[in-house]
């Protein structure tokens, strides 16, 4: 191999590449082009990845919401079309038969109220909800605090805001905290302004007020709308929604096969979806990159072999004057691999230059679409390498065609 | 130096084949300058590709430097090449990405020696053909003459026993034709065996020793006027 590191190998092939300037183009367009796709495809995969990530980041994604209807089905004597509530003992019986599994549990309760501060007012969805929320869904604060235990525990008259409810009810520059607002005509104070949010929101703009509040203010009993339940890790969120509706329907006294009783949704599957299209994408991703790559590589061979036709005489001569075929063969694999590494590196380098033009066209800001775009080095040390090791046995074909011409008949005038 | 005994060789084409050399006896010594006349077809270019190991013969036998040539595989006809022999072909066969300099350097390349010292040799060559002031012009930026001076100083860099000409001045007018002739006089008059091959009779005349061929047999092999006078 010492022939790798002599001068004169590399002045040899510096004279060849730079006399066929257009082939030495094209064959590493070729490659560029394969090992470019492969970049790009695989950044801009794992940038949309990255987006979902953070489209779903501060919601739980294991999460199950679950509400009442109307029954379907007549059971234990009642008619069918029975409306009913679920209510907190419904909560006690979940938490206390699923402790295993379910990790977070909030009931909530909502409805719409005017809101009014000063001489501001508009109508706003009113949530009485469990401190538990916040980590269900996550809230950015930019003033204050979300709601405690503490407000809970002596249904304070509290309420948390959005930014946009801010800018239509306070003043600018106004501090909200400690401002009363009042909702239904009950003055409650402002304990907390959230920001919006990039990730989905299922509640809008929205004013959060203790659930006991709530209770008391709006005569709710132990009645509640809706509640949200989170699975913990490793436990099967389709397996836990159906457990759980089961159980309902048993303290709520519905047929078992009631369809139409209990709504519910399940964001892990849904997600799940979406997963399993990323997945699709990325396979995708690889398939067409390294099938890019390897018609490339056949690009190298193919013109590396019009090349050595081209320069049969050229051979020739070097024959005539002692150049042995080890001599020729050499020359010309040692050409295909120079050939497929410059053409991969220059891949890489405009790949990552794209990425990071991605990165800073879509990858920025609150909607950013595609996040961190990037492909990892391994990722990339392989398929460099692969490039190399196919660029050095697609260079063995023309290496051996070179050396079968008999010298005589590359020098035969024409 | 080159001795060649009842040499045969012939040609497949198609289901036939052409039998170009019909036992061909020479014995060139060493400081010789012999020139091969013939036709075209009379067989002279395959005498020389033969005697130049760039072809195999069928029959007979050829020693070269005393060595007998046979079961030439590619890797020591390529080394014996460049060792003993330097060629010179009508159509100059210089590589048209190198310059002078590197042209006449390519058969140290081959011969593992190290760039400068390459280079230092091929210039010495160079300004031996008179053109050292254009080593580093590219071969389309010579004229004909300077061209196959310029292979003629490549032939001679790994001073071989014997050049190899083949039609050296077929591609040329008269006035550079007699230059190079002289440059293969001064070559041969150093004590370099020659062997050229031509079509010409002024260009055979330069020569000391004609062969003439005709359909593959020696028809008459003389000294000439040169020849004798040494």
């Amino acid at each position: 191999m010492n022939f790798l590191f002599e001068a004169d190998t590399w002045q040899e092939i510096y004279g060849s590449i730079r006399k066929n300037k257009i082939r030495t183009v094209i064959t590493i367009i070729g490659v560029l082009w394969g090992i470019f796709l492969l970049v790009v495809l695989l950044g801009a995969a794992r940038g949309m990845e990255n987006g979902f990530k953070k489209i779903f980041g501060d919601f739980a994604t294991n999460s199950v919401f679950v509400w009442t209807q109307a029954t379907d089905t007549p059971f234990k004597g009642f008619q069918k079309g029975r409306t009913f509530r679920l209510n907190t003992r419904d909560i006690e019986a979940l938490k206390s038969e699923y402790s295993n599994e379910i990790e977070l549990l909030a009931p909530r309760n909502q409805t719409n109220n005017l809101i009014v501060h000063d001489f501001r007012s508009a109508s706003y969805q009113v949530s009485g909800d469990y401190p538990v929320l916040d980590q269900i869904q996550k809230k950015s604060l930019i003033y204050g605090r979300f709601l405690n235990e503490n407000d809970m525990s002596s249904a304070a008259k509290v309420t948390v805001i959005s930014e946009e409810m801010y800018k239509q009810l306070f003043d600018k520059n106004e501090i909200p905290i400690g401002e009363y607002i009042k909702i239904n005509s009950i003055n409650y104070k402002v304990i907390g302004v959230y920001g919006p949010s990039s990730a989905i929101d299922l509640d809008g703009d929205t004013a959060y007020i203790p659930f006991t509040t709530f209770k008391k203010v709006y005569n709710t009993a132990n009645n509640i709308s809706w509640m949200v339940i989170t699975a913990e890790e490793g436990v099967d969120i389709e397996q836990l929604e159906k457990d759980v509706l089961l159980t309902l329907k048993n303290l709520h006294k519905v047929h078992p096969d009631d369809k139409r009783a209990f709504g519910s949704f399940n964001l892990g599957v849904q997600i799940a979806k979406f997963t399993g299209f990323l997945t699709g994408m990325q396979f995708l991703t690889w398939f067409v990159g390294i099938a890019t790559l390897i018609a490339g590589v056949f690009a190298i061979g193919n013109i590396l072999l019009i090349t050595v036709k081209e320069r049969t005489k050229e051979i020739g001569i070097r024959r005539a004057l002692g150049a042995t075929p080890k001599n020729i063969r050499q020359q010309i694999i040692l050409e295909s691999v120079f050939l497929t590494t410059i053409a991969g590196m220059l891949g890489i380098i405009f790949g990552g230059f794209v990425l990071f033009l991605i990165d800073w066209k879509f990858g920025q800001g609150e909607d950013a679409t595609l996040i961190n775009p990037t492909v990892n080095i391994p990722i990339i040390m392989i398929a460099f390498a692969t490039l190399i090791v196919l660029g050095t046995l697609i260079g063995l074909i023309p290496a051996h065609m070179a050396t079968v011409v008999k010298p005589i008949e590359a020098l035969r005038e024409e | 130096m080159i001795r060649i005994e009842k040499m045969h060789k012939s040609y497949p084409i198609g289901k036939d084949s052409l039998h170009v050399l019909k036992g061909i006896d020479l014995h060139i010594k060493e400081g010789e300058f012999v020139s091969i006349m013939g036709s075209s077809g009379s067989g002279k270019s395959t005498l020389l590709n033969i005697v130049g190991l760039l072809d195999i013969h069928d029959e007979g036998n050829y020693y070269l430097n005393g060595e007998l040539i046979k079961d030439m595989n590619e890797k020591k006809a390529a080394i014996l090449r460049n060792k003993f022999l330097g060629f010179v072909f009508q159509s100059f066969n210089l590589i048209s990405y190198k310059t002078a300099l590197e042209n006449v350097a390519l058969p140290l390349y081959y011969k593992g020696i190290n760039r400068k010292e390459r280079l230092e040799i091929a210039m010495d060559y160079l300004d031996k053909v008179g053109l050292k002031q254009w080593a580093n012009h590219l071969p389309n930026e010579l004229s004909g003459g300077q061209k196959q001076r310029v292979a003629i100083a490549r032939a001679l860099v790994t001073k071989p026993k014997v050049v190899l000409a083949d039609e050296p001045t077929g591609a040329l007018d008269s006035t550079t034709t007699d230059s190079v002739m002289d440059l293969l006089k001064d070559i041969n008059d150093e004590g370099m065996t020659v062997f050229v091959i031509t079509h010409e009779e002024e260009v055979a005349e330069q020569t000391k020793r004609i062969v003439r061929l005709k359909d593959g047999v020696i028809i008459s092999d003389e000294l000439t006027n040169i020849g004798k006078a040494v």
